[in-house]
């Protein structure tokens, strides 16, 4: 079972990772982006809850955001009163006009009275301008504050998860988490919840304007205004469907196109492009007729609302055309008019919108929260012992654990571990030769049992004491993009040179080192498939014996490594390892020969224990696994 | 960017559509104003409230056509955009599909996975917005400056003296804000790399206690993104604000020197409202223009990652005439060959020679990095040899198509690759005509038989993409099932049993024994024990054969291999064998 639950959750990670390219590569709604029209959005479960966590998130900004509101309750206000001031002036225009235009004698346009209205004009096109820039300006350091916070946060929160939490969830989906989710909080903080305040404040402020210029224009021009509403809510609601269907799709696409790539080499071998490009272009089609609906219904959004404002715009020259002619009207009423419904649409289809983007704002909000509320690795032992000097004596006694509440891996094990011991663990896959090192490293924890080192339980040391005992190599190597003497540097960050080329001498990595270009220079790309898997595994064990632990553990470390190899990397350990206990996990038999105790898994427990000469004296399963070596070649004998 | 266009090509007939029906968009909206002027100018001025309603009838026919054609404006973009879009992540795709090993290893999987979907989804979203925008913003300009110039030529003046303060704001905020959102990106970048290396290598991270140091790492890299982007947003922060500035200035402006050419007589209070709104209309569809000069940039970078991908020609292609091979069932022959990978200081293999018969095994044997798998990836073609030749059948393979060369080769992998499907559907991969008995077969033979018949829909049992939800060693024996299923002339075995325990390995190579008895088998392993009863076992170190015979003759000869097996059998071992 462990064996199996690495292997899958490797693989896990190999897809995940090219996954993750394309999740997070996804489309970056930098400044400017916003919510599109009638893209579908995802509803949180518990909407209120997690709104008044977010707002606590945003509690400590509090001064600012009221400075803001305030800020852009202000622009709104300077901006809508200048339409109405305006008018004003186009008023008196027209009644000097009218005058020169009946040759009324002295008749002239009052200049002064125009000037007057254009300065106060330009007053109040300055302050809106101003109190709309301080408004920006704040909010650009709120949210990204506040973002900021999120993301380390819960990067923090990642840190103290156990291992079981990344077993649940792809590396893809964590991501997405802390990128796209906490990018569209970003988004929404900076962008729409000024936008809505000024959407509201703009409504009502027109409105008022309106009303006080003339009330039966004001309904003929928001006569219009459930139109719009209900134009823009048939329309998102239709779009969605589509957009619904474009994502699906692109996701099917996306996947056929990462395995393709992956499986390249396999495509190529087994002649399989025909229908490979087959059932990319029959899906590529379907993106295709789902993508363009999606996109020319929403894309109608816009012309139905200038429509259904230019209706409004016609209406408002009509009626007040024919209004003025009976001097119930001024002329510039009419300009303000214009201006006023010109401004009007834009809020609308905001406001429309505004349900969208706090449901998926939310929605962000909640998967970010619920990382935070994952539980955590069992809280440090207070007892706090220090082991100054490790023996290496481990115990495992009656230790129960499995992955899962409902299947146990694991009923009770036993094994007592000598100080300065190599031990080494074999057994089918699945039998939990891994376990037993994950629960030796606390990376998860027993359900049942105890695990001591020098007779301490390891629950009573802090994990990192703990972990500084021992140096592991996996079968995973993992390394990170840097150069190779970084790398080898990560098990000891204080090590001189000298020490690093030590090391990387002892794992027999000196050599292929100093062959790359820029030798231990060398920098490692993301997916380190400049170097070769063997030369990965080389780098991992220079990387651990450099940590210089009390007790190593290899986990199958030299699989990938040709056997001659191996063995000078044995020899060099075993030198190294004199005195210290040691752990071998491993598939060839012939490695693990000369280890003083051998351990014998299967399904979870230790079914055999002894040297290699005792295990074959005793005929049993290791007899058997080890003879079945050369069943082939026997089979040619008899 | 200009280069990708160039596939707009097919599709000239709705563009040159998209253009004229916003052409009448424009027209449309064009025309209101002047005829608000004209009620103004004549309905108001005379009291005519029977020309006002005609008027107002004449607008709301206007404004209905122009709506119709935005419309259809919109459906024809929003086709041709996707349509472009659909034929390029084909091209590209296709392209892909022909490329060597060497192609993809230049470029890289992930990259080219993103090249050809989120790049092109980018392209795709541009074209789009040029097709409404950018066929609008200009129309719209020249017939805003139209209109106005018609309605008063000297206030037209106005604008004129606007356009350079409009230009110098656009051109500042470009040219500070250009590099931020680089400097942006690449934080961003490396804020993901960061967060992805921590998830990758928990274990690792954790085992070695390196919890704070990648603490550190993490809020250092999200605070260089934080410093920047609020940098960026501050500057944003002032665009929009100036821009309204200038636009309203204009206005107040136009009123002014309106006023004064009213009152000398030479223009009407309607034509001052309707000027005004061409205006805004003008200084608009230049920020819709300076829009586009915006984003053009942004998708450039896909734009240049899509053109690297068509520009690179496959390598490796079929001859003009392919020759058919006659007859003969596999007898596989190297023929003094080198080959090196790109940039590489040595060659990978040099001056290989050898000869694989059918119905005889054939084994490789070799150190980490000795171009074990670099001599197998020459049979397919993966990659072409540099000098020498590589024979099947007395046929050059360069002298094959690929297809054919291939469908007589079954090659195992050293990582097995699934694909989501069946697990039939896996093991019938590329060669679709084979009966459910074949493959039954062929899962017999490679000890797959059990394990599929205990997953819940057996042989329809849905494999997740990458195989996820199969271990290792299975895995490892659905890729040979795989192989297996074609019946090919030629097996190429790439360590292909190292996932698989000792035991189950013994039985497949016995039940293989039997399936590749007339085949050419090539196997290439770490396992002394894989190779001990091969025909033939080569020995390589360092890309050059060392030495070649049988396990007892290299046991005599060769100190290498006596090496290799001290390495892995003991004294007693040898012994008995």
């Amino acid at each position: 079972m462990s064996t199996k639950n690495n292997n899958s959750s490797s693989n896990r990670t190999n897809t995940a990772a090219q996954s993750v390219e394309t999740t997070t590569s996804r489309p970056q709604r930098g400044p400017g982006g916003g919510h599109a029209m009638g893209m579908p959005v995802e509803k949180a479960k518990n909407f209120k809850g997690t709104l008044h966590r977010l707002l606590s998130y945003i509690k400590p900004q509090r001064v600012s955001l009221i400075l803001v509101f305030f800020m852009s309750i202000l622009a709104t206000i300077f901006n809508i009163l200048s339409p109405k001031i305006m008018g004003d002036g186009i008023t008196k225009l027209f009644e000097g006009f009218m005058k020169k235009f009946q040759h009324i004698p002295g008749a002239a346009i009052d200049f002064g009275y125009i000037g007057n209205i254009l300065l106060i004009l330009a007053a109040l096109y300055l302050a809106s301008a101003f109190f709309g820039y301080i408004q920006q300006y704040i909010m650009a350091s709120v949210s990204q504050r506040i973002v900021f916070n999120l993301r380390n946060e819960t990067n923090e929160k990642l840190s103290r998860l156990p291992l079981k939490f990344f077993d649940s969830k792809t590396h893809g989906e964590i991501l997405s988490r802390m990128t796209n989710d906490i990018d569209n909080i970003s988004t929404t903080l900076q962008q729409s919840i000024t936008q809505l305040i000024t959407a509201f404040v703009t409504i009502i402020g027109i409105v008022i304007m309106m009303l006080t210029i003339s009330p039966l224009m004001t309904l003929i021009a928001l006569i219009t205004l459930p139109l719009s509403i209900i134009i823009t809510i048939f329309i998102a609601k239709r779009s969605q469907k589509y957009f619904k269907e474009q994502q699906k799709i692109l996701g099917n696409l996306n996947g056929h196109v990462e395995e393709m790539y992956t499986g390249h080499k396999i495509v190529k071998a087994f002649n399989y492009e025909r229908q490979s490009v087959e059932l990319f272009e029959k899906t590529n089609n379907q993106l295709y007729n789902a993508g363009w609906k999606a996109q020319f219904i929403s894309g109608i959004i816009m012309p139905m609302m200038s429509f259904v404002n230019n209706i409004g715009y016609v209406l408002v020259c009509i009626v007040g055309g024919i209004l003025v002619t009976r001097g119930a009207l001024h002329i510039g009423d009419i300009q303000a008019f214009i201006q006023y419904s010109k401004q009007f649409s834009q809020p609308i289809v905001q406001a429309a919108n505004i349900s969208n983007i706090i449901q998926s704002t939310i929605a962000s909000a909640e998967r970010i929260f619920e990382v935070l509320d994952e539980k955590e690795d069992l809280p440090e032992s207070d007892k706090n012992i220090k082991l100054p000097e490790v023996k290496g004596a481990v115990r495992f006694d009656h230790v129960a654990f499995g992955y899962t509440e409902d299947k146990k891996l694991m009923q009770d094990l036993n094994i007592d571990v000598k100080s300065g011991q190599m031990v080494a663990i074999v057994g089918p896959t699945g039998a939990g030769k891994t376990t037993l090192v994950n629960l030796l490293m606390r990376f998860y924890e027993v359900s049942g049992g105890q695990i001591s080192i020098d007779d301490v339980p390891i629950t009573d040391l802090k994990r990192g004491d703990l972990r500084q005992i021992f140096g592991m190599v996996l079968q995973d190597t993992w390394l990170f993009k840097g150069t190779i003497m970084e790398n080898i540097a990560y098990g000891r960050q204080e090590a001189t040179e000298q020490e690093i080329i030590q090391a990387a001498d002892t794992a027999r990595a000196d050599h292929f080192i100093r062959t790359l270009p820029d030798g231990y220079k060398t920098i490692l790309n993301e997916e380190a498939n400049n170097i070769s898997q063997g030369q990965k595994q080389l780098l991992t064990i220079a990387r651990a014996l450099l940590a210089d632990p009390s007790v190593l553990i290899l986990d199958e470390a030299t699989s990938s490594v040709d056997t001659r190899t191996e063995l000078l990397i044995q020899e060099a350990m075993t030198l190294l390892m004199k005195g210290r206990t040691s752990f071998v996990i491993a598939h060839r038999l012939s490695t693990i020969k000369g280890a003083d105790l051998i351990l014998v898994m299967n399904e979870g427990s230790v079914i055999e224990k002894g040297t290699h000469k005792e295990l074959l004296s005793q005929n049993g399963f290791y007899a058997d696994l080890y003879n079945s070596q050369f069943a082939l070649s026997d089979l040619e004998k008899d | 960017m200009l280069k990708l266009f160039k596939n707009l090509k097919p599709y000239w007939l709705p563009i040159i559509g998209i253009i004229i029906f916003i052409f009448f968009q424009v027209l449309s909206e064009l025309f209101l104003p002047t005829i608000m002027a004209d009620i103004v100018d004549v309905g108001i001025v005379k009291g005519d409230t029977a020309y006002i309603l005609q008027r107002g009838g004449w607008m709301l026919l206007a404004t209905f056509l122009g709506t119709l054609c935005a419309v259809m404006a919109g459906f024809l973009s929003s086709r041709t955009g996707l349509a472009f879009g659909r034929d390029l992540r084909v091209q590209v795709f296709k392209k892909a599909t022909e490329f060597s090993l060497y192609e993809f290893d230049e470029l890289g999987t992930a990259s080219m996975i993103t090249r050809t979907t989120n790049d092109i989804t980018q392209i795709q979203n541009l074209v789009v917005m040029v097709l409404r925008m950018f066929v609008m913003a200009p129309l719209m300009l020249i017939g805003g400056i139209f209109m106005a110039v018609s309605k008063d030529p000297k206030l037209s003046l106005v604008l004129v003296g606007v356009l350079p303060f409009l230009a110098a704001l656009i051109a500042f905020v470009a040219r500070r804000s250009i590099p931020m959102f680089k400097t942006m990106q690449i934080r961003i970048d490396r804020l993901n790399l960061v967060l992805r290396e921590n998830l990758t290598g928990l274990r690792v991270i954790r085992a070695f206690n390196r919890t704070d140091f990648e603490q550190k790492r993490f809020t250092k890299a999200n605070t260089d993104l934080m410093t920047v982007s609020i940098d960026v947003n501050k500057l944003m922060a002032m665009l929009m604000p100036l821009m309204m500035l200038i636009f309203n200035f204009t206005t107040i402006a136009i009123i002014w020197f309106g006023s004064i050419r009213i009152d000398s007589g030479s223009m009407e209070v309607g034509s001052l409202m309707a000027f005004i709104q061409y205006a805004m209309q003008i200084l608009f569809s230049l920020i819709m223009a300076t829009m586009m000069f915006i984003m053009v940039p942004r998708a450039s970078a896909s734009a240049t990652r899509i053109n690297e991908v068509l520009d690179i020609e496959a390598t490796i292609v079929d001859p003009k005439q392919p020759k058919i091979s006659q007859g003969g069932n596999g007898h596989l022959k190297f023929e003094n060959v080198s080959f090196s990978y790109p940039g590489a200081e040595e060659p990978a293999i040099s001056g290989i020679t050898i000869e694989a018969l059918p119905g005889e095994i054939t084994a490789i044997i070799g150190g980490t990095g000795s171009g074990k798998t670099t001599l197998i990836n020459l049979i397919p073609r993966f990659y072409d040899v540099q000098s020498g030749r590589i024979l099947l059948d007395g046929l050059d393979i360069k002298d094959m198509t690929q297809e054919s060369l291939r469908s007589r080769i079954g090659l195992v992998p050293q990582q097995a690759v699934l694909f989501s499907g069946t697990v039939a559907d896996n093991i019938r991969f590329g060669s679709t005509n084979l009966s459910d008995e074949d493959v039954k077969h062929a899962a017999d033979i490679s000890q797959a038989t059990s394990f599929i018949n205990e997953m819940p829909d057996g042989f329809n049992a849905v494999i997740a993409q990458g195989g996820i939800n199969v271990s290792g060693g299975q895995k490892q024996r659905l890729a040979i099932a795989r192989a297996l299923a074609s019946k090919p002339d030629i097996y190429i075995f790439d360590d292909s049993f190292s996932s698989l325990d000792f035991k189950t390995d013994a039985r497949l190579r016995r039940a293989l024994k039997s399936e590749t008895e007339t085949a050419t088998v090539l196997i290439v392993a770490q396992r002394v024990t894989t190779v001990i009863d091969a025909d033939c076992i080569i020995v390589l170190e360092n890309g050059k054969i060392v030495s070649m015979g049988n396990h007892q003759e290299l046991l005599r000869l060769c100190p290498i291999y006596q090496e290799i097996v001290a390495s892995q059998l003991s004294e007693e071992d040898l012994n008995e064998h």
